[in-house]
């Protein structure tokens, strides 16, 4: 992910968060489970909710949320 | 139509196979077939709650197995009950069953961050700048990166409120999990992320205007908070 090679680059970056437009925590809790049944689907999740990602990689608390559901649905 | 010809009684950890229209109808009717949804609804979200628990054990080697299962029920209780609140919220954009997977999910994470968090201090002063040394860096790395920190400490006098100040020391600087920020400072978790995403704003602003860090062309576009 880019934002992990910007935080090599800077250390600013990590941060300072993602700079793409995002939702807040609520929206992502809202749609997150449409947003992963469309990445497991290899539809565009991010066409579908955007600004989504990016707040996944500015929130680690919803990111970890996401990398749950999406491991548990994945495994059925 | 006799009910148990319909939801036969499943093991714990097993739910029948509905469709989500079946789910949501099964909740919202009465008697007998409600209580055989909500036992199966259940099982479904203690089960994401230990997967959860899983997933996380290694950051909670200190917590005994008997306290982390009452974790996993008290996730499922606290789901159960949201789900049940926000039934007409579901719209069918995706499973059923997905849906109601992330409100375990939500609760159990929610539950082991303050766990993991329990008895510990949350540091609301700067004092975390150590977490950015890098014991590879060379002499010229550390002093950019010392310079870019130092930047970075200017403009948060700067610019930033001290609500501002508290949170985005507390959540960036120090990592400290927004769950738990949010129980300290009663307040919840979507209202931190808006003053940090704001204090994160007001810091990059200022820092792209003294030259440390380049402009996003991607600031331009509307932001969806």
């Amino acid at each position: 992910m880019s934002n992990q090679d910007d935080t090599r680059q800077n250390p600013l970056e990590r941060l300072l968060g993602p700079t793409a437009p995002e939702v807040g925590c609520d929206e992502c809790f809202d749609r997150l489970d449409e947003f992963v049944e469309l990445e497991l689907a290899d539809f565009d999740a991010d066409a579908a909710v955007p600004g989504l990602r990016a707040h996944l990689e500015g929130c680690p608390a919803c990111r970890e949320e996401h990398d749950s559901l999406l491991a548990l649905v994945a495994g059925g | 139509m006799g009910t148990a010809a319909v939801y036969p009684r499943v093991r714990m950890g097993e739910t029948l196979p509905r469709s989500s229209e079946a789910w949501v109808a099964a909740l919202r009717a009465e008697g007998a077939e409600r209580e055989q949804a909500l036992s199966d609804l259940y099982a479904l979200l203690l089960r994401a709650a230990r997967f959860e628990l899983r997933r996380r054990r290694a950051a909670l080697s200190h917590v005994r197995g008997e306290e982390l299962e009452d974790i996993a029920t008290q996730a499922a209780d606290d789901a159960l009950l949201a789900i049940l609140a926000k039934l007409d919220q579901y719209r069918g954009a995706s499973r059923f069953t997905t849906w109601a997977y992330k409100f375990a999910l939500l609760e159990a994470g929610v539950k082991l961050r303050r766990r993991g968090w329990q008895g510990r201090e949350v540091v609301l002063e700067p004092d975390a700048w150590s977490a950015f040394a890098d014991r590879g860096a060379s002499a010229q790395q550390t002093l950019e990166r010392d310079e870019l920190l130092r930047a970075l400490a200017a403009a948060m006098d700067g610019v930033l409120t001290p609500h501002q100040r508290t949170v985005f020391v507390a959540l960036a600087l120090s990592q400290v999990p927004i769950d738990v920020l949010a129980e300290r400072l009663q307040t919840t978790r979507g209202a931190l992320y808006k003053t940090l995403h704001d204090a994160r704003r007001k810091l990059r602003r200022e820092l792209v205007a003294a030259g440390y860090l380049e402009d996003q062309p991607a600031k331009a576009g509307e932001d969806k908070r």
